[in-house]
C-alpha cells in the first residue's frame, strides 16, 4: 500500500511539470502584447515598457523565462501579477472561495446524486424512478447558465430566501445555491450512473445468496448492494471535484462570485503567464491528489483491488 | 408413491418416524416472466411433487427446462419479473407461498437453507468471508454477540470443511478457490441447520474431483442433522447417484417421477430416453457394450455413436500413416508470479510434457483446472511463447516461425475453438462477417468467393443459411458454438485446438456438437487437440489420453487403455469421479 502510494506521488512529479510547461508556452504563443495591454488606449513611452519588460523578464527567450518562473515557484516567490499585486496573494484570495463551492457542489451531488439513484434503482419502472431520468434529462441538457439564472431569479429575487449575488467575503451560506447550479449536472449523472449500477447489482448472483440466507431487505440493499454500486460512482466523483473548480467560471460569473474562474479569465485575456501557470499549477496538484484518493477509496471499497498486486 | 428411506438412516433414530411427514410439497405450481412484447411468458407450468423429511430429491433438466426457477420459486427468490402465477408451495405444513415478505425472510436461511449454482458469483467480493458466515447466523438469531458470531462462523467453515477457517476468516473471496468457496457457499446454507436444503447445481461449476469430495461431504452433513434436500441438477448421472428420488423436467412440466434406480434404468418418456442416451458419462460405457453386440447397436435409433464407433474404427486404420504430425517435446511453460514491491515467484503451468499426436486423430488432454492444458493450448496456438522444450507441427518447429506473413501460413493450419461460446462471438458482428473474419484477415477470396464459402461452412455445421445476417444474442450456446467451429474451419485449418469446446453445452447439445466434430473430422481429416476436464466425453471423440496434473503428464495411453485400465492412481481418482460410474443404465 505504502509502495503504491509511494509510487503515484512520485508519477506525480513529471506530470506536473508537463502540464506548467504546456499551459506556460500557450500562455507565451497568445497574439497580443501583455504590456501594451496593460496601457489600454494610452501610448505609453517605449523606456517604461522596456523597463517593464525586464522586470517581468519578457525579453528573454520562452525557454529562459520558463526556467526562472520554476525557479520561482519552486522558491515559492512567485512575484507580482502585471498589475503589481503579489500573486500568492491573489490566490490566497480567489482559492478559498472556489473551494469552499466545489466542496458544497460536491456533497451536493454525492448526497442527493446517490439518493435518487437508488430509489430510482430499486424501483426501475416505477414513477419514481420515470420522473427522475426525465428531471435528469432535463438537466443535462439545459446549459448551466439558463439553470444558474432561472434558480437565482425564484429563489433569491422572488422568494428572497438567499441574495442574489454573492458578498466579497463569499461565506459558505451564501454558496449554497451557486453550488446546487454548479452541481446541476453532475448530480443528473451520477443519478443515472447510480440508478444502473444499482439495478444491475440487485441481479447479482450474490444478492439473491444473500436473501436466501434470511438477511431483510434493508439490510440486502445496504450491505449488498450500496457498497458495490458506489464503486463507480465515487469514481466519478472524484475526477468531478477537480472538473467543478475548473468549471466554475459559469457559475462564479452569475453569482458574481471573486472565484478563480474570473481571476484566470482575466489572466489569461491579459498573457499573464505566471499568474495563469501559477494558477493551473494548483489546479493540476488539485486533480492529482484528487485522483490518488479516489483511487485509495476504490481500495478500500473493493478489495480485490487492494490485494491486487 | 412408497418412499424408501434405506438412504437415510439418521443418527437419531427418533427422526426416522418423522421421515413419511412430507416436509415440502409443491402443488400445481406455475410460474411466468413478464416481457415486454409477449405478454408473461409461461416458465414454470404446473408442477406437482412431494419431498419427505429426510429425503433427498432431485430435479433433472437441461437449461430452460424450469428446474432452477422452481427451486427460486419455493423460497420466493424468482429474479427480475418473474412470478408465482399459480398453485401453492407447502413447507411443513405451512404455505409459504403464501407469506408476505417478511414472513418468508424469516422462513430462509433459517429453515430452507440455500446453496446456490456458481461459486465464484454468488459471494459478495468486498465483504470477507467471516463476515458473509457472520451475518448469517446473526439475522437467524443464531448469535447474539461478535466473539460468539465468530466462534461460530469458524465452527460452520470448519464442518463444511475448510480446516483453517480460523486464519482464513479475514480474507476475501477472490482468495478462495472455486472448491473453496463452494465450501463457504455450503456451509452457509447449512449454518443454521435448516429442515429443508436447495442445493440449486451446487458443484456444476466445479472439477469432478472436487465435486465428489463435496458432494460427499454435504451428503454426510444433511444425514447427519436429518435435513431434506432438493437437489436441482443437469446431470443425469449425478442425480441418481445422490438422490433416491428423481423428477425430470422439460419445457416447464415434470414428464417422469419416481425412484431414481427404476427411472434410470427404464425410462418411459421419450425426453428421458434421449437424456439417459445422451449422458455422457453413460454413453461411453454403452460405447464399448456396442463393440461388442454389434447387433444391438444397429437398433439404435439415436445415429450418433454407432456412426461414431464406424468412425473411431476408420480413424485407427488412418492414424497409422502421418505418425508424429505434432510433436510436443519436453515442453515447458514459466510464469512470473509479482508478490508485490520486487519480490516475484515463478509458476511453472506446464512441466516439461512431451507427446505426439498423428495426423487425422484426436489427442485429448484431460485434467482439473490449474492442471495447465489450457495453457498447453495457447502454446500449441502459438499464442505464448515457450520456455523451454520444442514444439513441431508436420516436422517445423513452430518456434522457428518469424515475421507476420510465415506466423499467418501458420494460423491458417492451427485454429481454435474456445469453451464460452458467448463469450468468444463478437456480439455486434453478424454471422456472416463473424464466420468470414478470418477470410478477411487472410485476405482469401473475392468478397463474392468469400460469401460463397461462408454458405458452405453454415452447411457444413449444419446451420440454416438464414443464420448468415442474424447476431450472436438470437442463437442458442449450442448453435453459436458451431458457428465458433464454422469459423475455426474457415481457413481451411489441418489441426483444430478444441479448448473445452463442449463444456459450457447442455448433454444433449454436447452430444450433436461432439457428432458434428467428428464428421468433420472424417469429412476433412482434421486433427484434434482436445482438451476437456471432462473424461466422460473424452471417451466419446479421443484416440489416445494425456491425462495432466499440476503441469505434468502423468499418464498417456490409448483411450481405452485408460478407460479399462488407469496406471496412476490420480487416473483413477478421476475416473471414480464421474457421476453416475457405478450405475447400470437402460436405454
Amino acid at each position: 500500500m505504502l509502495w503504491f502510494i509511494g509510487r503515484r506521488l512520485l508519477q506525480m512529479i513529471p506530470v506536473f511539470f508537463g502540464a506548467t510547461f504546456l499551459i506556460y508556452f500557450m500562455v507565451f504563443a497568445l497574439p497580443g502584447d501583455p504590456i501594451l495591454a496593460l496601457f489600454g488606449e494610452k501610448t505609453p513611452s517605449p523606456a517604461v515598457v522596456e523597463q517593464l519588460r525586464a522586470q517581468y523578464h519578457l525579453d528573454q527567450p520562452f525557454i529562459v523565462q520558463y526556467l526562472l518562473y520554476l525557479k520561482s515557484l519552486v522558491t515559492f516567490d512567485l512575484g507580482n501579477s502585471f498589475s503589481g499585486r503579489p500573486i500568492a496573494d491573489v490566490m490566497a484570495k480567489a482559492f478559498p472561495v472556489t473551494l469552499r463551492l466545489a466542496t458544497l457542489a460536491v456533497l451536493f451531488e454525492a448526497v442527493a446524486g446517490i439518493t435518487v439513484g437508488l430509489i430510482s434503482g430499486l424501483r426501475k419502472g416505477k414513477f419514481f424512478d420515470s420522473s427522475a431520468l426525465v428531471v435528469s434529462l432535463l438537466l443535462i441538457s439545459i446549459p448551466t447558465f439558463v439553470i444558474g439564472f432561472v434558480l437565482q431569479y425564484v429563489f433569491a429575487v422572488q422568494l428572497g430566501w438567499t441574495k442574489a449575488t454573492v458578498g466579497p467575503q463569499a461565506g459558505w451560506s451564501e454558496l449554497v445555491l451557486p453550488a446546487i447550479v454548479l452541481a446541476s449536472v453532475s448530480f443528473a449523472y451520477i443519478i443515472r450512473l447510480t440508478r444502473t449500477s444499482i439495478s444491475e447489482n440487485m441481479g447479482a448472483d450474490y444478492v439473491r445468496t444473500a436473501s436466501s440466507k434470511g438477511l431483510t431487505r434493508g439490510r440486502v440493499v445496504r450491505v449488498h448492494v450500496l457498497r458495490n454500486s458506489l464503486i463507480p460512482v465515487v469514481t466519478f466523483i472524484g475526477a468531478d471535484f477537480g472538473a467543478l473548480m475548473v468549471g466554475a467560471i459559469v457559475t462564479e460569473g452569475i453569482f458574481n462570485i471573486p472565484g478563480v474562474g474570473g481571476t484566470v479569465f482575466q489572466a489569461i485575456k491579459q498573457g499573464q503567464g505566471p499568474t495563469v501557470v501559477s494558477f493551473v499549477a494548483v489546479f493540476v496538484i488539485i486533480f492529482m491528489v484528487a485522483n490518488l484518493l479516489v483511487d485509495l477509496l476504490y481500495a478500500v471499497l473493493d478489495p480485490r483491488i487492494r490485494y491486487a498486486n | 408413491m412408497s418412499i424408501d428411506t434405506q438412504a437415510n438412516v439418521g443418527t437419531a433414530s427418533a427422526a426416522t418416524a418423522d421421515q413419511r411427514k412430507p416436509m415440502l410439497e409443491v402443488r400445481d405450481l406455475q410460474v411466468g416472466f413478464t416481457t415486454q412484447d409477449k405478454g408473461i411468458v409461461p416458465a414454470v407450468r404446473g408442477v406437482n411433487f412431494t419431498l419427505n423429511a429426510g429425503e433427498t430429491l432431485a430435479i433433472v433438466g437441461e437449461s430452460g427446462s424450469g428446474k432452477s426457477t422452481t427451486a427460486h420459486a419455493i423460497i420466493n427468490l424468482l429474479p427480475g419479473t418473474g412470478k408465482i402465477t399459480g398453485g401453492s408451495v407447502f413447507f411443513d405444513g405451512e404455505e409459504i407461498s403464501a407469506m408476505n415478505a417478511r414472513q418468508i425472510e424469516d422462513v430462509r436461511g433459517r429453515l430452507i437453507g440455500f446453496v446456490p449454482q456458481d461459486p465464484m458469483s454468488n459471494l459478495n467480493p468486498v465483504w470477507n468471508i467471516g463476515f458473509q458466515v457472520e451475518e448469517t447466523l446473526r439475522a437467524n438469531g443464531l448469535a447474539d454477540s461478535k466473539t460468539d458470531a465468530r466462534q461460530k462462523a469458524i465452527k460452520v467453515l470448519q464442518e463444511a470443511g475448510l480446516s483453517d477457517a480460523a486464519s482464513r476468516l479475514k480474507q476475501y473471496p477472490h482468495q478462495f478457490s472455486g472448491g473453496m468457496r463452494q465450501r463457504v457457499l455450503i456451509g452457509i446454507g447449512l449454518s443454521s441447520q435448516p429442515k429443508l436444503l436447495i442445493a440449486d447445481e451446487p458443484t456444476s461449476a466445479l472439477d469432478v474431483t472436487v465435486q465428489k469430495v463435496i458432494l460427499d461431504h454435504l451428503a454426510m452433513l444433511t444425514r447427519e442433522t436429518g435435513t431434506s434436500v432438493l437437489f436441482i441438477t443437469h446431470d443425469l448421472g449425478l442425480a441418481a447417484e445422490r438422490a433416491e428420488k428423481l423428477v425430470v423436467m422439460y419445457q416447464g412440466k415434470i414428464v417422469e417421477s419416481g425412484r431414481s434406480k427404476d427411472i434410470l434404468a427404464d425410462p418411459v418418456h421419450p425426453y428421458t430416453r434421449r437424456l439417459v442416451a445422451a449422458a455422457p458419462s453413460l454413453a461411453s460405457k454403452r460405447m464399448q457394450i456396442q463393440k461388442v453386440e454389434d447387433a444391438d447397436a444397429t437398433e439404435l435409433t439415436d445415429a450418433l455413436d454407432v456412426t461414431m464407433i464406424e468412425r473411431a474404427e476408420q480413424r485407427e486404420e488412418r492414424a497409422k500413416s502421418g505418425r508424429g504430425y505434432i510433436t510436443v517435446s519436453d515442453v515447458s511453460k514459466t510464469y512470473t508470479i509479482r508478490r508485490g514491491g520486487f519480490k516475484a515467484d515463478l509458476f511453472t503451468a506446464v512441466d516439461k510434457v512431451s507427446f505426439q499426436i498423428d495426423k487425422g486423430t484426436t489427442m485429448g488432454i484431460v485434467g482439473e483446472s490449474g492442471s495447465g492444458k489450457s495453457t498447453l493450448a495457447k502454446l500449441m496456438l502459438k499464442l505464448e511463447p515457450l520456455s523451454g522444450g520444442a514444439i513441431s507441427v508436420d516436422g517445423k518447429d513452430i518456434d522457428s516461425i518469424k515475421g507476420a506473413k510465415e506466423l499467418l501460413a501458420f494460423r491458417r493450419k492451427v485454429q481454435p475453438v474456445f469453451q464460452d461460446p458467448y463469450g468468444t462471438l463478437d456480439p455486434m458482428y453478424n454471422i456472416a462477417n463473424t464466420i468470414a473474419e478470418p477470410l478477411n484477415t487472410h485476405k482469401i477470396g473475392t468478397s463474392k468467393q468469400r460469401r460463397a464459402r461462408v454458405r458452405e461452412l453454415l452447411d457444413q455445421v449444419l446451420m440454416p443459411q438464414s443464420t448468415m445476417n442474424r447476431y450472436p444474442g438470437e442463437l442458442s450456446g449450442g448453435q453459436r458454438q458451431r458457428i465458433a467451429i464454422a469459423r475455426a474451419l474457415a481457413l481451411k485449418p489441418e489441426i483444430l485446438v478444441l479448448d473445452e469446446a463442449v463444456s459450457a453445452l447442455d448433454v444433449l447439445v454436447q452430444g450433436q456438437v461432439l457428432n458434428l466434430l467428428t464428421e468433420l473430422q472424417q469429412e476433412l481429416g482434421l486433427t484434434y487437440m482436445f482438451i476437456t476436464h471432462d473424461l466422460a466425453v473424452v471417451r466419446l471423440v479421443a484416440d489416445r489420453v494425456c491425462v495432466m496434473q499440476k503441469g505434468r503428464i502423468v499418464e498417456t495411453a490409448t483411450t481405452d487403455e485408460v478407460f479399462d485400465n488407469p496406471k496412476e492412481l490420480y487416473t483413477q481418482e478421476l475416473l471414480s469421479a464421474i457421476p453416475g460410474a457405478g450405475f447400470e443404465f437402460g436405454r
